[in-house]
């Protein structure tokens, strides 16, 4: 006798309640959305992997062997274009922030659901144009787009990139328009101002910057594709423009920018140092507020790209002093999550791990910075290695470690799945390392003198550029696990409970996947945020 | 593999008066970064150990971040950082004070980028491209000039650089200290082959420079070339020396502060020598007519640089003599001038300056 295996019983939830790639492309679910971001934001990642692997290869020998010169500038340019803008900028706040804003407010989805199924749309279009470029043959000018040269004188798609870095700017400004009238508006009973976590702060800073920045930079690349396409003069002395005036613009927005991509990431730090401590996170209302001073200050610091740009001596002061001053509330966050693990339980799970090495690779990224604001040090330092590894310790150091401790923190929200303990573990530890080995030979190599952007170097610095190459290599492969065990883990990886971790958020008290109105019943907050008191004894231990 | 030893050295060559303050500085900022780098990571490494999850103990009560000594501690760790950061900006700050306020008596030499090539004027007419000849322990200032797009000129071993933009001039000064060969360098990305647009300064003893420089092209020293196109332009017929012609005087002009027929003032300087010759309405002298015709497009960056040299070299109203001509021989105005060949300053009228620059765009 035959007996039929017993049914499996699928809970309901956002992921199966609809099926069909037409329920997908038309949703207007806000996890829905945040999982098609997370699906081309990891593809741009992978693209700009590769072009980051070749600068390596090619990188490893002083002499050009392996692409000619305007391959070579291609290929940093796409690299710089592809991670910039389209994966350091939305990857956390279109993935996590669109996942979770809603659901830690208690809100069944985003104030403008439509409208965020239409940013994912425009970032698919520039993403197109930026394709387009790639596959046609590429531009040449760098991600920073420098006049006269993009505007006169280079060879490449510059008019379709720059418009698709244009159309790609809607997303992020409508983004940060939708999550800050959500959370203004569609916050929970009881969820006031001070009782939300501090990742929402975080978001809440950064949509701030996309709104007020992204506007900027769209300009400025139009009045670039004006100049190239029409001749009419802005940049160009030869048509009566300034070459200056460019980088202004430019990093009146690009500054900014970096703390678009670094203030989410700092979010994410905040919940998982405070969920693996089960500790209130120290001096909540100084990190708070720390992120609304990096978003105010973050705009009054872009003439420190300038400093030897012809630039009065007297703005570089400026510059340079208000530059010491936004450095000053990243130590603050730092110092207050270190004391936040002062007297927890810490426990060393993945997420873990990878917010401690954001501590520490963002740490060394903020020092150099520092070191970099300084006029007397800049002037030998800008344009060489030291500030290629400064500014990747903090964007590939801080935002891409914050975006992968955080996608290993909710992936088991997002998809009721566990992933490989041990696995995850070894690819933090490979990506630290590999990462360390990468960028740190880079220091050295700046201070040297190896300038940026150089196809073929003189042999003395050869020594360097193979310490980091090879690193690079580590550090691919540190990154290619994730893509490996977190795939193995949808299909294989044992149920996810509600709260794994026993974290406190409001997220974490419905079930996992959440279903698609995120909570049977409206939650109601009575108390602050971070009360670990509250939380059941943890059900998943590595 | 063949590595020479110097590929293990973590600093350049130090060789300039720049250096040893930048490299002071540095050390300073790299001990302070790497303090704290090391604070947080022992307290992090350390709390990780002593405060490890034990199974059964309880959760911990949550600590009260509102009272006095956590106000101390955070009051602590914001001003400290600030204190110490405070004293990097205005270390940085006076170095980059000295770097900019290049000395008076320094010894001046222009500097022209053009993709993807650095090319040299002395004063005393040699020209060089790609080599920079200095000699040891005397001030030498950089103006500098781009024919096309941004570029900037780099001498790691000095310690300094500073963007070279095209239509406008920017200086860089430095003392050599220590005889050598060193890196020059494009640091700012100029297209196709700008890792390939490197050369060297040879800083050599003052008997070598002088050597050097009398050996050199034969031809006449930059102002002596200057004051030729002037001529060949006809600046001249207006521009009388004794302050009776059409157009002021430029006798003794350079440095002096100019007024305006609008009521404002101007320095007489290479901006606005550069300025009243292409745009010529755009600032226009009191008591003067707008009738200076443009000379846009007609005059290369390398003309323009001599003309300015030779209207610096006019001197003071008094005297007869170039303030800098071939090395202690005075040159007397009148003298004919160098049998250089003008072309290759003057450009075709009919020669938009894009045109050259041109080269087949996709968009």
């Amino acid at each position: 006798m035959i007996t039929a295996p017993p049914p499996v019983h699928v809970k309901k939830n956002y992921l199966n309640e609809k099926t069909g790639l037409k329920s997908w492309l038309l949703t207007s679910d806000h996890k829905r959305i945040a999982i098609l971001y997370l699906i081309v934001v990891t593809g741009f990642f992978a693209l700009g992997g590769i072009f980051a692997g070749l600068i390596r290869l090619e990188l490893a020998t002083p002499a050009g062997d392996l692409f000619e010169s305007n391959q070579y500038n291609k290929i940093f340019t796409m690299h710089g274009i592809i991670m910039v803008f389209f994966f350091l900028i939305p990857s956390i706040p279109a993935i996590l922030g669109n996942f979770l804003i809603p659901m830690m407010i208690g809100a069944k989805d985003l104030a403008f659901p439509r409208i965020n199924l239409l940013s994912w749309y425009i970032y698919m279009l520039g993403g197109v144009f930026t394709l387009y470029v790639l596959f046609t043959g590429g531009v040449d000018t760098g991600w920073t787009f420098y006049t006269p040269f993009s505007s006169s004188y280079s060879n490449g798609y510059v008019v379709a990139a720059g418009l698709g870095i244009f159309i790609n700017g809607f997303s992020a400004i409508l983004t940060g328009l939708n999550f800050i009238v959500t959370i203004h508006r569609m916050r929970a009973p009881g969820l006031t101002w001070f009782r939300l976590p501090l990742f929402v702060w975080a978001h809440y800073a950064t949509s701030a910057i996309q709104i007020l920045g992204t506007p900027v930079i769209a300009v400025t690349l139009f009045l670039l594709v004006l100049e190239r396409g029409l001749h009419i003069g802005f940049f160009d002395p030869a048509y009566g423009g300034d070459p200056v005036l460019f980088q202004h613009l430019f990093w009146f927005y690009s500054h900014p920018a970096v703390y678009i991509m670094i203030l989410p990431s700092m979010g994410v730090i905040s919940e998982v140092i405070s969920t693996f401590s089960s500790k209130k996170p120290f001096g909540y209302t100084f990190i708070a507020f720390s992120s609304v001073a990096i978003a105010v200050f973050g705009f009054l610091v872009w003439g420190h790209h300038l400093f030897v740009a012809g630039q009065s001596i007297y703005a570089g002061l400026v510059f340079s002093v208000l530059s010491y001053v936004v450095a000053i509330p990243s130590a603050i966050k730092v110092f207050n999550w270190a004391a936040t693990m002062y007297k927890g339980q810490i426990r060393m799970e993945t997420p873990m791990l990878y917010a401690i090495g954001f501590i520490g690779l963002f740490t060394v990224g903020g020092l150099t910075g520092v070191v970099l604001a300084s006029l007397g040090m800049d002037v030998h330092l800008t344009d060489t290695y030291f500030v290629i590894a400064h500014f990747h310790y903090v964007m590939v150091g801080g935002a891409l470690l914050g975006y992968l401790s955080g996608l290993h923190f909710w992936w088991p929200k997002m998809f009721g799945k566990m992933y490989s303990d041990v696995w995850s573990k070894v690819s933090a530890v490979l990506v630290f390392a590999g990462f360390n080995l990468t960028f740190g030979p880079q220091f050295l190599l700046g201070y040297m003198g190896m300038p940026r952007r150089y196809h073929v170097y003189p042999p003395e610095f050869q020594v360097f550029n193979v310490l980091s190459s090879a690193g690079a290599s580590v550090l691919g492969l540190g990154l290619l696990l994730p893509a490996v065990y977190l795939t193995w883990s949808l299909k294989y990886g044992e149920d996810a409970p509600p709260n794994p971790w026993g974290a406190t958020g409001l997220e974490w008290q419905t079930q996992s996947p959440p279903i698609s109105e995120n909570f049977e019943v409206t939650p109601v907050v009575t108390h602050e945020a971070y009360d670990y008191s509250t939380v059941q004894e943890v059900v998943h231990i590595g | 593999m063949n590595i020479e030893p110097r590929s293990f050295q973590l600093f350049p060559d130090s060789a300039s008066n720049f250096a040893g303050t930048v490299d002071g500085l540095y050390l300073y900022m790299v001990l302070i970064s790497a303090f704290f780098s090391l604070l947080v990571a022992f307290l992090i490494i350390f709390f990780a150990v002593k405060y490890r999850k034990r199974p059964g103990a309880p959760v911990p009560p949550p600590i009260n971040d509102h009272s006095i000594g956590a106000m101390i501690l955070e009051i602590a760790w914001s001003v400290i950082p600030l204190g110490l950061s405070l004293v990097m900006f205005a270390w940085g700050a006076s170095i980059m004070f000295t770097e900019s306020r290049p000395p008076k008596d320094a010894l001046n030499i222009y500097v022209t980028g053009k993709r993807w090539m650095w090319k040299i004027q002395h004063l005393e007419g040699a020209r060089e491209i790609n080599e920079l000849h200095v000699p040891v322990n005397r001030d030498v200032r950089l103006t500098m000039t781009s024919e096309d797009v941004i570029h900037d000129f780099y001498v790691p071993a000095f310690r300094t650089k500073a963007d070279v933009l095209p239509g406008r001039y920017t200086t860089e000064w430095f003392r050599p200290t220590k005889i050598g060969d060193y890196h020059i360098f494009c640091a700012e990305y100029c297209g196709t082959k700008h890792s390939g647009m490197i050369g060297w300064v040879h800083v050599m003893s003052q008997e070598d420079y002088n050597k050097w420089l009398s050996a050199g092209s034969g031809e006449g020293s930059m102002a002596e070339e200057g004051e030729s196109l002037f001529r060949q332009l006809g600046c001249g017929e207006c521009h009388v020396r004794d302050g009776h012609g059409r157009a002021p005087s430029l006798r003794g002009a350079y440095g002096m502060i100019v007024d305006l027929a609008d009521g404002s003032h101007v320095r007489f300087d290479e901006a606005y020598i550069r300025e009243s010759i292409l745009y010529p309405q755009a600032k226009i002298v009191a008591g003067y007519d707008r009738i200076m015709p443009t000379f846009h497009g007609l005059i290369s960056d390398e003309g323009m640089l001599k003309l300015i040299e030779y209207i610096k070299s006019m001197g003071d109203p008094n005297g007869m003599t170039l303030e800098r001509s071939g090395p202690n021989e005075p040159a007397n105005l009148q003298k004919t001038g160098p049998q250089m060949s003008p072309e290759s300053e003057i450009k075709a009228p009919t020669t938009a300056p894009r045109a050259s620059a041109g080269t087949g765009k996709q968009q």
